[in-house]
């Protein structure tokens, strides 16, 4: 998969909650090559690190990617400071997306549902049609399961884990795009109490569920991905590590992966982000 | 802007341990791979060359992350020399790194191992490959055993030196860890060895803490510093050991532009290596290529190899 190392404009800034941030950025040749799941690479002022930012939607006809971000640190603070008409120096898109039923190279170059994603062999999903899929995440991991649910629409449910209301993130995003939404917080004050774990069992229990996506801390995507396996659904999980040159040459962004019994380091950059999730070494 | 005249009038390359490169800026070893990564930017072959990925005899899964931490102008890594295993390099990394746009520009293969035997068994396997010049890695400082313990001492780099130099007929470069108390002493070490060239400086021994958590932020504890906060480190360590001995000289440790190359070769470095700043910004070698012609251009430098050593000390 071709990546591109370039400058591009914020089109559109938004904070979408306390220390959030959504931006727009438009590049055409990077969003012609992107799929959910994949990340940006983005060259701070001042910082010797770049920082993995996941996509979180892709426009096909617009030619621009979004991403959201937290301010963690020194760098996403710099970051934010950026408004709409600045310049974003990024490496992209990069890594392997969700293997979604949609793809992008359509031999028959229909539209699916929403008129942005070109899907593989027909304009329906590959999925038979009573099947569906999930979502799941927690916090500033929801961001790139955005992508990956709008492609499915009606046929997806995101399950969202937020500490409390005033974290709750992008759960309209996915309400207009005809996603299921059901919302956790670790306090209760707002939809289901508790973990995603319990809601996770339910939907999984109705036996439609054809693949399930995950994205956010270790410890619930090591609940997730047992949830799945006791449940026998295949599951992918988006996997995050401290990281250097974004392309797999430098060998820092390691995540144990074990294939076959067979432990090996693989590169989270390249290899990833999203691995499958019976192969995680958690 | 830079001509076809002009660009017929420079000469840009450069000889290191009797080996032509067909410009001084090399990616170091580390940050490059084997040369796979990069070749949706830029054709490999604008390189002057490639120190691939450190070898050791056998695959190595290297450390357990966090491997990287950020620091004021620069980074930790504490990689831990995970790589394929010199095998795995000659049958399948070379034949595509050669034929894959590498005619011209150098392949360095980078190697590393816990014992001299290692090493020399190493050497003995490139020995009949057409890789151009071996770099020995004395001075990893994230691995337990080996690497720098080999590096720290004259001694050390003696006996390491020799059992490579026994090994191979190639040219030999030896790199040098700066986490000792006086570079030249190990430089003439490997020199009086039979090393052909000294490459320096590997990564600075250092360490950040986590005040949250109390933790060291790289799950090795310590890792070695790069980028551009060692550059004056490694600038004044190349002008030490360049004087010191009558090898070669190649000079690494926060290269980041055309100027500092040019710095790095004033101070007695006939090539530079470009590592961390590739991490940033994946261009660099293409600016610092281009940087070098114009800054040829604009101060009337027909060879670059000219600038090598011409520092005038006070």
């Amino acid at each position: 998969m071709p990546y591109r190392c370039g400058s591009y404009h914020i089109i559109e800034k938004t904070a979408i909650s306390a220390g959030i941030y959504s931006y727009v950025i438009l590049c055409p040749e990077v969003a012609e090559e992107a799929k959910p799941g994949q990340f940006v690479h983005i060259k701070v002022e001042g910082f010797t690190l770049r920082r993995p930012l996941s996509i979180c939607d892709i426009d096909y006809k617009n030619g621009s990617v979004r991403i959201v971000f937290e301010i963690r640190g020194n760098g996403t603070a710099r970051l934010s400071v950026l408004n709409v008409g600045d310049s974003i120096d990024m490496i992209a898109p990069l890594g392997n997306g969700f293997t979604l039923p949609y793809g992008k190279s359509a031999p028959d170059g229909k539209s699916a549902p929403d008129g942005k994603f070109t899907p593989v062999g027909k304009s329906a999903p590959i999925i038979a049609p009573d099947r569906r899929i999930i979502v799941v995440g927690g916090g500033i991991g929801i961001p790139p399961l955005l992508g990956a649910a709008k492609v499915m629409r009606e046929r997806a449910t995101a399950i969202l884990g937020f500490k409390s209301y005033d974290k709750v993130i992008l759960a309209n995003d996915f309400k207009q795009n005809h996603v299921h939404v059901i919302t956790c917080t670790d306090d209760g004050s707002v939809g289901i109490r508790g973990t995603v774990i319990p809601p996770l069992e339910t939907e999984l229990a109705k036996n439609d569920v054809e693949m399930v996506y995950a994205c956010g801390p270790l410890k619930m995507l090591a609940a997730i991905v047992k949830t799945c396996q006791q449940a026998g659904v295949k599951c992918e999980v988006s996997m995050e590590q401290r990281m250097g040159c974004g392309v797999g040459a430098c060998a820092v962004c390691a995540c144990a992966i074990r294939k076959q019994d067979k432990e090996s380091m693989l590169m989270v950059c390249r290899d990833g982000p999203v691995f499958k999730g019976e192969e995680l070494v958690l | 802007m830079n001509g076809t005249v002009n660009s017929q009038k420079r000469d840009l390359t450069v000889t290191v341990a009797g080996v032509k490169f067909p410009n001084p800026v090399i990616a170091a070893s580390g940050v490059y791979g084997f040369g796979e990564y990069y070749t949706d930017l830029y054709p490999l072959n604008i390189l002057g060359g490639i120190s691939c990925k450190g070898l050791t005899l056998n695959k190595k899964d290297g450390n357990i992350p966090p491997r990287v931490a950020e620091t004021p102008a620069g980074m930790l890594n504490a990689v831990g020399l995970q790589n394929p295993g010199i095998d795995f390099f000659i049958n399948t990394h070379l034949p595509r790194l050669r034929k894959g746009g590498f005619p011209q520009s150098v392949i360095i293969a980078n190697i590393a191992g816990e014992t001299p035997e290692d090493y020399a068994e190493i050497a003995r396997r490139l020995d009949e490959t057409d890789v151009d010049m071996l770099e020995l890695n004395i001075s990893c400082p994230n691995v337990k055993k080996g690497g720098a313990a080999w590096g720290i001492s004259s001694e050390g780099a003696v006996i390491v030196t020799k059992a490579v130099r026994n090994a191979t007929k190639k040219p030999l470069m030896v790199k040098l860890t700066p986490n000792v108390t006086d570079i030249t002493e190990v430089a003439k070490a490997a020199e009086s060895e039979g090393a052909d060239a000294i490459s320096l400086i590997n990564t600075l021994l250092g360490m950040r803490i986590d005040i949250k958590t109390k933790r060291p932020v790289l799950r090795n504890n310590v890792g070695g510093l790069s980028g551009p906060a060692v550059f004056p480190v490694a600038v004044r360590m190349v002008w030490q050991v360049a004087r010191a001995v009558n090898i070669d000289v190649v000079g690494m440790g926060g290269v980041n532009s055309a100027e500092d190359a040019v710095e790095m070769m004033l101070a007695g470095a006939k090539a530079v290596q470009i590592g961390t700043a590739i991490i940033s910004d994946p261009l660099a070698p293409l600016k610092i290529i281009g940087g070098l012609e114009h800054y040829m251009d604009v101060n009337g430098i027909k060879r670059i190899a000219d600038i090598t050593g011409k520092v005038q000390p006070w």
